[in-house]
């Protein structure tokens, strides 16, 4: 391929270009041409492709994501808000935390093990970028059907990326989601969540100011990885019947993502740098266009100064690869020598590739040839925006007035069964399969992770102050209704820091749809994030930031719509959490909350081929009172353990309660053919000793709560209205599933 | 008896981690003469007989199936002496 500059651009102003195969619309290439007064040259029409897709621009999500902006409630504790790398929440005693979730559904799909791997990569780098340590790392997956021949395909491969990564950085795994579905086969979702910590005055942001400032690329190497990866992988279904777009698929190396964290937080830690930004997707076209806006918005690059993997790669090839495992620092010049010097220490590769200027373009040379030549707002900030047409489904009309037909637990022989076959289905099998491929303990901070409600690290060693964080979706709620689907998932994520004790602080969100060319799931959409966003002002927690991953559909098919949201908070003191199971005997069990014939979206109706009915509606002020209480059961010392219930019900949550300390429990329920197996949301198991009952009723009754005694811990079964399930048997149901399935 | 002789490699755009490993401890041992070094695997499977073309197919098909990994990996299948 023959140079294209900007003044062959200019001479030439007829040639056709491919705008359309790099997946630019006739009018947005139109509207290239009339921001540059010209053709673009095949570089500047490279950038503006990855950075004008659906992945980089969110150009049909931006109009309602707004609402997070708009809806926002004033609170102190946001440092750093939306539209940075991550969010940045104060957590006290002068430490700042940040937490974000990604998508990496699509990569996934197509090589799953170095696909998942580079979803670790890509949010662990997003946090660095932050100024802050990555300290965990979390993953909310979801698959075909457990028993499908391409889930066995991509199973093993994304849960040994996510471990494999994760591992070799020395991060604890501490929680996700492990969900099956038959609308994920062909697009399994893999989420990816990473947490780190810093203090106040360590926080970085991705700007480029100060003319003068140099613009230094270190880390890997770049290289032909995932070429167009970012609009071909990302915004664009797979067609079995299209053109073979076989797209390079990014390989990572966790042992220099690890080295790049050591050597990054050094570099932070004398205060070396002025602006900072990671290279995921759409590389140096979107760091060095970031950088650029973020600033005054004038630089200059030499991309010929590129280190280079495979020397053929040409400019274009250079501005799209998604090597992974890079970073863009701006640089003031007389630090640039010690910058030099640690990248030196590390072994990490350092090129100064150009400089901020005090004018208002990005301009990007090629061996002394002018190639790019364009304001980089209009790069990065200023793509194009679509008000997507948006209709409700005809679906859900007709599946909200279906009624749930399922059979009802009634008899001890009945109960007994519907508990064993709960325990077992994959959706709430035992994890550990999944999750001992994880190091959830690396580091020796982690004090709560799989199979706990919330994973929870400390974060410093003298005070015990910890953060806990918890990822949640309810996606067959948010078929039946998306608006109050993502209102429960946020009151579940809340729920699940708050039985622990922690006070929920902030959210991000991973929002996971079809195709936003189809109004059915544009309205989907756009119901979940008004109910997020209404769902977040009402219970006053702040959205710090997210990310949207649309196209996820197998043909015509769209993946339920799943916003898997994730709440973090904050815990002044790790050792006093309240753990979710009980270690003794003669404990009394109490429900928190009311139950009502909540079967629509449940999980026994799904094992029961129904996905029909009414999704509940979310009533928030009752779940931040639930909240309340769960905190101050924790500060005043009343609870000996708690325990959410969401999918499966009470069954699933007794389940889990007596197996996690083999002690097993007597419980007795009115109406077991709903209350066993209803999911209503705003509910808890707590186990309390005697001597605590009186305090646990004056909160509960100070909070609204009700409270319901359902039994006592003790013995070695579970026995449910006269229904003996031994332990034994029980824990051979809950944990065989994963074995049998994937060996 | 002869031997079938598959070579797997990753692809050129592909970063080869192990390679660059190899490539950076080489100068350290005083060994200057490499550019670049890329790590491939080869398989050695043994068959009664001369290889038959639908023998060969058949491996062909193994390797895309389970010895490689043809989203990121090359592969060439050979007979060997």
């Amino acid at each position: 391929m023959a140079l294209d500059t900007v003044a062959i651009a200019k001479a030439n102003p007829d040639t056709t270009q491919p705008f359309a195969e790099l997946g630019l619309k006739g009018d947005e290439y139109s509207r290239i041409k009339e921001i540059l007064g010209r053709r673009p040259t095949s570089s500047e029409l490279a950038m503006y492709s990855v950075m004008w897709s659906e992945h980089c621009s969110y150009k049909s999500s931006k109009v309602h994501l707004k609402q997070f902006g708009e809806k926002a409630v004033k609170t102190d504790a946001l440092l750093v808000g939306i539209g940075e790398n991550a969010g940045v929440v104060d957590v006290g005693q002068g430490y700042a935390v940040t937490f974000k979730i990604e998508s990496h559904n699509h990569p996934s799909f197509i090589e799953p093990y170095q696909g998942a791997a580079t979803g670790i990569g890509g949010i662990v780098r997003d946090i660095l970028t932050m100024g802050a340590r990555p300290i965990a790392v979390m993953d909310p997956l979801r698959f075909g059907p457990a028993d499908a021949a391409d889930t066995r395909r991509v199973l093993p491969g994304i849960i040994a990326g996510v471990g494999g990564y994760g591992n070799c950085l020395g991060l604890p795994n501490i929680g996700g989601e492990v969900v099956f579905d038959e609308t994920y086969i062909g697009n399994p979702l893999v989420n990816a969540l990473c947490v780190g910590v810093m203090k106040h005055s360590d926080i970085k942001l991705a700007k480029a100011a100060g003319a003068g400032n140099l613009v230094v690329l270190y880390g890997a190497k770049t290289g032909g990885d995932g070429i167009g990866g970012v609009s071909v992988l990302a915004s664009e279904t797979f067609d079995a019947t299209g053109p073979a777009k076989r797209p390079a698929v990014q390989v990572g190396d966790p042992f220099v993502e690890k080295v790049l964290i050591e050597c990054s937080l050094e570099i932070f830690a004398e205060d070396l740098v002025v602006g900072i930004q990671d290279l995921g997707g759409a590389g140096l076209s979107c760091a060095t266009s970031e950088l650029a806006s973020g600033g005054s918005g004038g630089m200059k690059v030499e991309l010929d100064r590129v280190p280079l993997r495979d020397a053929t790669l040409s400019p274009e090839e250079i501005l799209m690869s998604e090597s992974q495992e890079r970073m863009c620092a701006i640089v003031e010049p007389k630090h640039i020598a010690r910058f030099l010097e640690i990248c030196k220490k590390w072994d990490v590769t350092v090129t100064v590739i150009g400089e901020v200027t005090d004018g208002e373009r990005l301009e990007i040379t090629w061996h002394g040839e002018l190639i790019v030549d364009v304001p980089p707002r209009t790069v990065a900030h200023e793509g194009p925006v679509y008000i997507r047409p948006l209709a409700k489904p005809e679906y859900v009309d007709r599946v909200n007035a279906e009624k749930v037909n399922v059979p009802r637990p009634e008899t001890a022989a009945q109960i007994k069964e519907t508990v064993l076959k709960l325990a077992a289905t994959p959706n709430l099998a035992d994890k550990s399969w999944v999750t001992s491929q994880y190091d959830r303990y690396v580091q020796g901070n982690t004090i709560q992770s799989q199979p706990d409600d919330s994973g929870m690290v400390r974060i410093d060693e003298k005070t015990n102050l910890g953060v806990a964080i918890a990822t949640d979706a309810n996606a067959n709620w948010s078929y039946l209704n998306p608006y109050e689907g993502a209102k429960l998932a946020l009151a579940e994520a809340a729920r699940n820091i708050a039985t622990a004790g922690a006070k929920p602080l902030a959210v991000t969100n991973c929002l996971n749809f079809g195709s936003p060319e189809d109004p059915g799931v544009m309205w989907q959409f756009a119901e979940s994030v008004r109910g997020l966003a209404d769902g977040c002002l009402e219970m006053g927690l702040p959205v710090t930031g997210g990310n949207v991953s649309f196209y996820n559909q197998t043909g015509a098919v769209a993946i339920l719509p799943t916003p898997v949201i994730g709440v973090l908070g904050v815990i002044d003191d790790v050792r006093t959490r309240t753990p979710m199971s009980f270690d003794r005997a003669g404990l009394e069990l109490y429900l928190l909350g009311d139950t009502e014939d909540h079967l629509a979206g449940s999980e026994w109706a799904y094992m029961h081929g129904q996905r029909g009915g009414k999704a509940p509606i979310a009533d928030l002020q009752r779940e931040m009172r639930l909240i309340n209480l769960l905190v101050e059961g924790r500060t005043s010392e009343i609870f000996t353990a708690a325990h959410d219930l969401s999918q499966g019900g009470l069954s699933a949550t007794l389940t889990e309660m007596v197996l996690r300390h083999s002690v097993g429990a007597i419980v007795d329920i009115e109406n077991p053919g709903t209350v066993l197996i209803s999911e209503s949301p705003g509910r808890v198991v707590v186990a309390v000793d005697p001597s605590k009952v009186g305090a646990l009723l004056a909160v509960a009754s100070k909070e609204k709560i009700t409270v319901t005694k359902i039994g006592v811990t003790g013995g070695s079964s579970l026995v449910i209205n006269g229904a003996d399930i031994p332990l034994t048997e029980l824990r051979k149901a809950h944990t065989e599933t994963f074995i049998k399935l994937f060996g | 008896m002869a031997k079938i002789v598959v070579d797997v490699m990753l692809k050129p755009e592909i970063l080869d981690p192990q390679g660059v490993a190899v490539s950076a401890a080489l100068p350290r041992l005083g060994f200057t003469f490499a550019k670049s070094v890329r790590q491939g695997k080869r398989f050695e499977i043994e068959v009664d007989g001369e290889p038959t073309p639908a023998q060969l197919a058949e491996v062909e098909k193994a390797t895309e199936k389970l010895l490689a990994n043809p989203v990121i990996e090359t592969f060439t299948v050979r007979v060997e002496k």
